[in-house]
């Protein structure tokens, strides 16, 4: 049969005739279209990124700087030591209140009126009190002097210094009166105010105050977490991945272990939460908002993870390894525990890291086992109350007050450098240590 | 006091392997026979006899000395002073918070204090008396293990098979995490269907778990559980965040798979899958921040009813959440498919464009619909950014702009705080749990099959 006769278009049609070049042109409009909705599809999805971690860092750089006004002030004895015995314990029972108030009044003699003078006292934070204390006690020939004490600013104070209230809004939309403002830039005019570097964020815990609050305590109970999950999911995630991989029979258990790993690392996290209330607290009765539950809770999450790429690394030892100690009469454990597992071990480092990531950025399931209260002490041990960095972070961005805001930026800024830094321990493990076979 | 005892237990782990193993390396004079293991197997050996015992010991009074204790001083507690039964487990709780120094908001008079002290001492006590089993253990432990390191004895056999042991028991720990999902939940959520009707929980479409809203229910003043509005939220959110993901991760995974140069897919790919890193609370944050007044204005703008916690701000960036999930497993997906049909259909003429929507996806598509399932999953499991965005009230809605709340912002909401574990608000949070498991357990099921049909279908 020719070509003819079943009417096929020739060469010539599909490519030479008017039609032919409209079709064609058409078809190419559309692969060009094609590709670009797939780079925008890439670009979005990029976009979105560097938008959210331009928008965290624009709003979170700024708790990295603290401000603090410069005051005259007093000790006096009467105020700082009426008993005049100059212990420690003494200097502690002084009236810092009064003493912090005196000494605003000594720099602004010129405030007066009721609410003026409130207006004043509110310049300075409830932590210059302590400040002033541990002052004193650290040096207790400061008593009856007169000093120039760069002291902790209120977190209005802070909030206006750092440019978040803005001076020409109408005055009962501010927190910051006019009358304050006059006081700001007087401070302003004398060099009485300043930005230092925040040091008291990463050695404070959290605290009412949120020019007191910290992350410390966050960061120990985060920490603490950590460490109890890798304690356990490590051996046990390690030890389950050699025995599926290795000496499993195949029989219906193991069949039952593999469906059941697969769905646990789809589970939803908030239902480990739930697990962990109901059988580590209600049943075992272990201690609530402890990082011992939190770590267990986060290591019966993390263990699927570890499992998978641990099998996934065993898997690449070319069995060549296995038989060679098979051959020279090692023992099936002694192939696999003295030459598979060390070659494996940098790919079971590897997921066991990215696995500790994943850990360390849950929240629900530490919130349905308590680990949400309000700690204002660095936990010490891992039965102690404790929260943790992402919890932290919730916790600030559910205040009202607008210097948590902040705050909670730039908790999230520690975390993603603390995540970064483990994925590129992972990343650099990987490359260091990859083998090809 | 937990410090000292992993010491003591490593220092007695090392002292006993090193004695084994020097017992079977000094090879007496007499005894001319070879060991029939590797010397060290010997040390392992002597280590589990004097190691295991002691702490399998300790392991069983810490899960039993909780319910041990509390029988003893529940008698003294009900003798001593006038507490009902029903409330015994609550004074408990707060008996043993005074014991271990902390406060209590009750008040209670100063016998429990007694009673607090008591209970002390008896731990102590009870502590000792472990303590001191523990060693007589490990001493008969390792007096046995010594009296069969000879020559003749197969140690190594004997490791290897506690060993393997250890490894079955590991392997079985995900079998016991998923039964203790089932039975927690299913235990709560039935004390949960015997206050409160199944069907009502199910069908019901008022959820106000604070309000007394039906005089006649056993109980009243325990609220109403009915599922329906946070199913409804659910599934909005979970919606819409499929609608930002689905086109933005497939579209990004087919140019990754098929157009993209490989220096191009080394970069950008990474970049992506880091948007699956970030941890959820910082979604979350940046949801209810900065995604949802922007979502308000334009809400007002366009003049309907706008709530600050919209349904879509939650949903959009949860939506961006999932996208890593989407190109990722879709890019695994796609480059599954084999070369001859891409050659194939290149042969005839086709573009890649054409390549792509007329072969490559409908062979990839049960794949990509097991990726998309497996992401609806995530999506509806999902937690923090809902409890930081979307709203606490139940709404049945269909406006978008408009605040829901989901299953799992009420699990979180209902049980922080409050932990009075006979109450109906308390236990309906595992009754959604089971909900939420069930769920996600059927998506992921069916999700799972999907893939691995796939992936056998290609092989």
């Amino acid at each position: 049969m020719s070509e003819a006769a079943l009417n096929l278009p020739t060469i010539a049609d599909v490519s030479g005739s008017a039609a032919g070049q409209r079709r064609l042109r058409r078809r190419y409009a559309a692969e060009r279209r094609f590709r670009l909705y797939g780079l925008a599809g890439i670009a979005l999805g990029i976009a979105f990124l560097v938008v959210m971690l331009v928008n965290i860092v624009s709003t979170g750089w700024s708790a990295f700087l603290q401000t603090y006004i410069q005051v005259d002030v007093t000790f006096s004895q009467d105020l700082v030591d009426p008993s005049g015995a100059n212990t420690a314990e003494a200097l502690r029972q002084g009236d810092y209140f009064t003493l912090l108030r005196d000494s605003l009044k000594q720099t602004f003699p010129a405030v007066s009126g009721r609410s003026e003078t409130r207006q004043l006292y509110a310049l300075a934070s409830v932590g210059a009190e302590h400040q002033l204390r541990n002052m004193v006690i650290a040096d207790p020939s400061l008593v009856g002097t007169t000093q120039k004490v760069w002291l902790l600013a209120s977190d209005d104070l802070d909030m206006f210094w750092k440019g978040y209230i803005d001076r020409d809004a109408p005055e009962d939309q501010r927190r910051v009166p006019d009358s304050q403002i006059a006081l700001i830039d007087q401070l302003e005019a004398r060099g009485a105010i300043t930005s230092e570097f925040n040091w008291d964020f990463f050695s404070n815990a959290d605290s009412r105050e949120p020019e007191m609050a910290g992350i410390a305590a966050g960061v120990v109970g985060s920490f603490l977490t950590l460490l109890v999950t890798l304690l356990l999911s490590l051996p046990i995630g390690v030890a389950t991945a050699i025995y599926l991989e290795e000496f499993a029979p195949k029989n219906w258990i193991t069949d039952a272990i593999e469906v059941n790993i697969n769905n646990l690392a789809a589970v939803p996290s908030i239902i480990f939460g739930l697990l962990g209330l109901a059988v580590f607290l209600n049943f075992f009765g272990l201690p609530r908002s402890a990082p011992l539950v939190g770590g267990m809770v986060l290591a019966l999450m993390t263990l699927p993870t570890i499992i998978i790429a641990s099998r996934a690394a065993l898997k690449s030892v070319p069995p060549s390894i296995r038989e060679a100690a098979l051959g020279l009469g090692a023992s099936r454990q002694q192939a696999m525990l003295h030459h598979v597992m060390p070659l494996a071990l940098p790919g079971i480092l590897t997921g066991t890291i990215i696995g500790m990531a994943q850990a360390l950025g849950e929240t629900a399931p530490l919130l349905m086992i308590g680990m949400v209260a309000f700690v204002a002490e660095v936990p010490d041990g891992i039965t102690s109350p404790a929260t943790a960095l992402p919890v932290q972070v919730f916790m600030w961005a559910g205040s009202a007050e607008q210097a948590y805001q902040e705050k909670t930026s730039a908790a999230i800024m520690v975390l993603l450098v603390f995540l970064i830094l483990m994925n590129a321990f992972a990343i650099w493990l990987r490359k260091k240590f990859e083998r090809r076979w | 006091m937990v410090l000292v005892i992993v010491i003591a237990v490593l220092g007695l782990a090392y002292l006993t392997f090193r004695y084994g193993r020097g017992r079977a390396l000094a090879r007496p004079a007499g005894m001319p026979d070879r060991y029939h293991s590797l010397p060290g197997y010997y040390g392992y050996y002597a280590m589990l006899w004097a190691v295991v015992p002691p702490v399998l010991i300790l392991i069983g009074w810490l899960i039993l000395e909780p319910s041990l204790l509390r029988g003893m001083i529940e008698q003294q507690l009900l003798g001593q002073m006038t507490v009902d039964s029903a409330h015994i487990s609550l004074v408990m709780d707060d008996v043993r918070r005074l014991a271990m120094g902390e406060t209590v908001l009750r008040d209670y008079g100063p016998g429990i204090r007694e009673v607090a002290a008591d209970y002390n001492q008896l731990r102590y006590l009870a502590f000792a008396c472990v303590v001191a089993i523990m060693a007589a253990a490990a001493a008969a432990g390792f007096i046995f293990a010594r009296s069969r390191i000879v020559p003749k004895f197969r140690a190594r056999n004997t490791v290897e098979r506690v060993v393997m042991a250890a490894m079955l028991f590991s392997a079985c720990i995900a079998i016991l995490t998923t039964a203790g999902i089932v039975l927690s939940l299913l235990f709560e959520a039935i004390l949960f269907f015997n206050k409160y009707p199944f069907f009502d929980f199910l069908f019901g479409t008022t959820w106000s778990p604070q309000a007394a809203l039906r005089a006649d229910q056993a109980g009243s003043g325990e609220g109403t559980f009915g599922a329906i509005p946070l199913l409804a939220g659910t599934a909005m959110i979970s919606l819409i965040a499929m609608i930002v993901a689905v086109p933005i991760g497939l579209m990004a995974a087919i140019y990754l798979a098929e157009y993209a140069s490989p220096r191009m897919r080394s970069t950008a790919k990474p970049i992506l899958e880091v948007l699956a890193g970030i941890p959820t609370v910082v979604y979350g944050f940046f949801a209810a921040i900065t995604v949802a007044p922007l979502f308000s204005n334009l809400g007002s703008w366009v003049d309907i009813p706008t709530s600050p916690d919209s349904a879509i701000a939650a949903g959009v960036v949860m939506g961006i959440m999932i996208i890593p999930f989407i190109s990722s497993l879709s890019d695994d997906v796609i480059n599954a498919v084999p070369q001859s049909m891409r050659d194939g259909s290149y042969a005839l003429g086709a573009t890649q464009s054409e390549t792509i929507r007329k072969v490559l996806m409908p062979a990839a598509l049960p794949g990509i619909m097991g990726a998309v399932l497996l992401a609806a999953s995530r999506a509806i499991g999902e937690t923090m950014i809902v409890v930081m965005a979307a709203g606490l009230v139940a709404n049945l809605t269909a406006n978008p702009f408009e605040a829901v709340t989901t299953v799992t912002v009420q699990i979180a909401t209902l049980l922080v705080g409050d932990q009075e574990f006979d109450s109906a608000k308390t236990l309906s949070v595992f009754a959604l749990g089971l909900l939420l498991f069930i769920i996600t357990l059927i998506l992921n099921l069916i999700a799972l099959r999907i893939v691995r049909k796939y992936r056998e279908q290609y092989e």
